[in-house]
């Protein structure tokens, strides 16, 4: 009898449901797990059959990401001895240190490009969001769906064309080409997620802010934007995810200059023989970023996700 | 604070009306109380005086300065919503603090701390300053809301149906408040209402506004005393006034006159035509009779103490009636 309620579920099934989710969740953490201390395993341990759990964690996946590296004569290892402890690692193998490989300036480049035109995205995505949520603007419907569309087919499908183009314009390799690009296709997805979010705020605050003596604008960043503050988080965050994940312009578009992570970790596993070590270093340090920008934001983010139809 | 003049002011929606050719006087110190039924255009008043619509035709002007082409903020009044006013954001104390550091108004640090602190105390808020916005109670809530257009000095305070929301006796302290308030700071007011209470406890002068239009302006003893209409008369008086046939009684009718308005406190027991008792309701300090009257229904007021019950019989007659013609115009005796 007590504690019986219509909407509340039984403690039975809570269980049952928590083991469920921890089961899922489990399974899908194992491969990240798996890259994680693949990282630090040695070229041998990584290959080993049957695979290893235990083993002698090592940083040389990680000192062989980042350097690059060169086999030499005994009578030169004999005259220098190992100066530094990556040196040492490298020296396993009778090679030495020649310099720092691709993979920093690579992961810079995702960075500046991932978070340059996540920026510019919800930027651009709140501003026509407002405008079309609170302005009578002629067309509107057809112009949303107009922005709507150009996400109807895969981006891959107009490549050629865009490759074409921005040879034409001097923007392929370029930063600038590839934060225009990942914005161009982030866009629509920033601004109908932000008019949704948007559109829920009342607009009674602004007209508030307008009496209280603030301009349009004041009103805007005053009061709109503090509260539209969950939706720009999740927004910001499913613009970060597509733009640093994305693989397929990243490789048509970009090579010496401006290349990003995704394309350049593959190339690895050519660097003298198979290094799944290296490979794993690279693939954790790029899940790093995403993953801390949505700790971060998770706050926001949960809220975000039920895209403001729970009132308070 | 500012005398407003509305003159000759019409505002559609695409094909709905808003409001057409509303007059309206509000001289300095006055507390005008718009009256009407929802979509009679209270609201659309309000927000065409604040700057929030703008009029099709017609002018406004606030002390005397012709204010259609001004913004909200340039026309200097001071607003309460019927809700959803308080940025949830925000502390209670950096609401009412908004409109003060506004850049219009750009008021000294020291100076907004007295002034909130002034605000609050007399909304007896004081204690819940530190509070979030969305932490208060909806009284509360509507209490910090009329904080925050009083703690400016604006030509006008604009309040839509500020008490609507909450309960009431809060209703009634906030009723005595405002009252309070007025009379204190000789401020200029513009309410919107649908509760006549309101409008005859608070208001200098009532206008009562039906589909768009300023029926009559006058103060609330007037309106009831002399409604132009029989709209009007049926807007305020609790219980309402009796609408009946001109000829019902055997009074001397004036020629036209369709309808009969009688207040409740007008029909007089005791003598004349027979009644009979539907329905009796104990208010405590009155009682109301709910009388069949030739197949009308009647509201009468009789004294507690007068008892009566369904089925009885009761003598009624007519005492300063009003008569309608068949537009609902008033029809006065010569």
């Amino acid at each position: 009898m007590s504690g019986f309620s219509v909407t509340e579920p039984t403690p039975r099934s809570k269980r049952i449901a928590a083991t469920l989710v921890t089961l899922y969740a489990v399974i899908t953490m194992i491969p990240l797990l798996w890259i994680f201390i693949t990282g630090f395993k040695s070229p041998a341990d990584a290959i080993a059959y049957p695979p290893k759990v235990m083993f002698e964690p090592t940083l040389e996946g990680y000192v062989n990401l980042f350097t690059t590296r060169t086999r030499q004569t005994q009578e030169y290892l004999d005259a220098n001895p190992p100066d530094t402890w990556y040196e040492e690692i490298v020296r396993q193998y009778d090679m030495t240190v020649v310099g720092p490989s691709k993979f920093g300036e690579r992961f810079f480049n995702s960075v500046i490009i991932g978070f340059g035109s996540t920026f510019l995205s919800v930027f651009l995505g709140t501003l026509a969001a407002y405008a079309f949520s609170r302005f009578r603007i002629p067309f509107a419907d057809d112009l949303l769906f107009f922005i709507l569309s150009t996400r109807m087919m895969p981006p891959v499908a107009v490549a050629i064309p865009i490759f074409l183009m921005y040879r034409q314009l001097g923007l392929s390799d370029t930063h600038l080409g590839m934060i225009l690009l990942y914005t161009g296709v982030n866009i629509s997805l920033a601004v109908w997620l932000l008019k949704g979010f948007i559109d829920e705020i009342p607009r009674e605050y602004e007209e508030a802010a307008l009496i209280d003596g603030y301009t349009r604008f004041q009103a805007f960043y005053k009061v709109v934007l503090p509260q539209a503050a969950t939706g720009i988080a999740s927004t910001a965050i499913f613009c970060l995810i597509f733009a640093w994940n994305e693989y397929a312009f990243a490789v048509l578009l970009t090579s010496a200059t401006a290349q990003t992570a995704p394309p350049f970790i593959p190339t690895i596993i050519g660097v003298g023989g198979l290094d799944w070590p290296a490979v794993a270093a690279g693939a954790t340090l790029f899940l790093l970023p995403v993953m801390i920008f949505t700790i971060l934001l998770r706050k926001h983010l949960l809220r975000g996700i039920t895209f403001g139809a729970v009132r308070k | 604070m500012a005398e407003v003049n509305i003159q000759g002011v019409t505002k559609s929606f695409g094909t709905q009306r808003g409001v057409a050719d509303i007059d309206l006087h509000i001289a300095d110190g006055a507390f005008v109380v718009l009256l009407g039924p929802t979509g009679a255009g209270k609201t659309t008043t309000l927000r065409l005086v604040a700057g929030l619509e703008q009029a099709d035709a017609g002018e406004i002007s606030i002390g005397g300065r012709v204010v259609n082409q001004e913004t909200p903020a340039q026309r200097d009044v001071a607003m309460v919503f019927q809700q959803y006013s308080l940025y949830p954001h925000m502390k209670v104390r950096d609401n009412l603090a908004f409109p003060l550091r506004s850049p219009i108004l750009n008021v000294a640090e020291d100076e907004i701390a007295r002034k909130v602190q002034q605000i609050a105390e007399v909304l007896r808020i004081s204690h819940k300053l530190d509070n979030k916005a969305t932490e208060l109670s909806g009284g509360e809530m509507q209490r910090v809301s009329i904080g925050r257009a009083l703690v400016r000095d604006p030509a006008i305070y604009l309040m839509d149906e500020p008490l609507s929301s909450l309960d009431a006796k809060l209703r009634a302290e906030l009723r005595v408040e405002l009252k309070r308030i007025h009379a204190e700071m000789a401020a200029t007011l513009l309410y919107v209402t649908h509760d006549q209470i309101e409008a005859m406890t608070m208001a200098s002068h009532v206008g009562v506004l039906d589909e768009g239009r300023l029926v009559q302006v006058g103060t609330p003893r007037d309106i009831y005393e002399n409604p132009r209409t029989a709209y009007v008369a049926a807007r305020l008086g609790q219980p309402r006034i009796n609408l009946l046939p001109a000829d019902l009684f055997d009074y001397a009718t004036p020629t036209g006159a369709v309808q009969m308005g009688l207040r409740p406190e007008n029909i007089v027991l005791g003598s004349g035509q027979a009644a009979s008792v539907v329905r009796v309701e104990h208010l405590g300090d009155q009682t109301r009779l709910h009388l069949k009257l030739a197949d009308h229904d009647v509201i009468t007021l009789v004294d507690a103490s007068e008892s009566a019950n369904p089925g009885d019989t009761m003598r009624v007659t007519a005492r300063d009636p009003l008569f309608f013609d068949a537009q609902g115009d008033r029809i006065t005796q010569a």
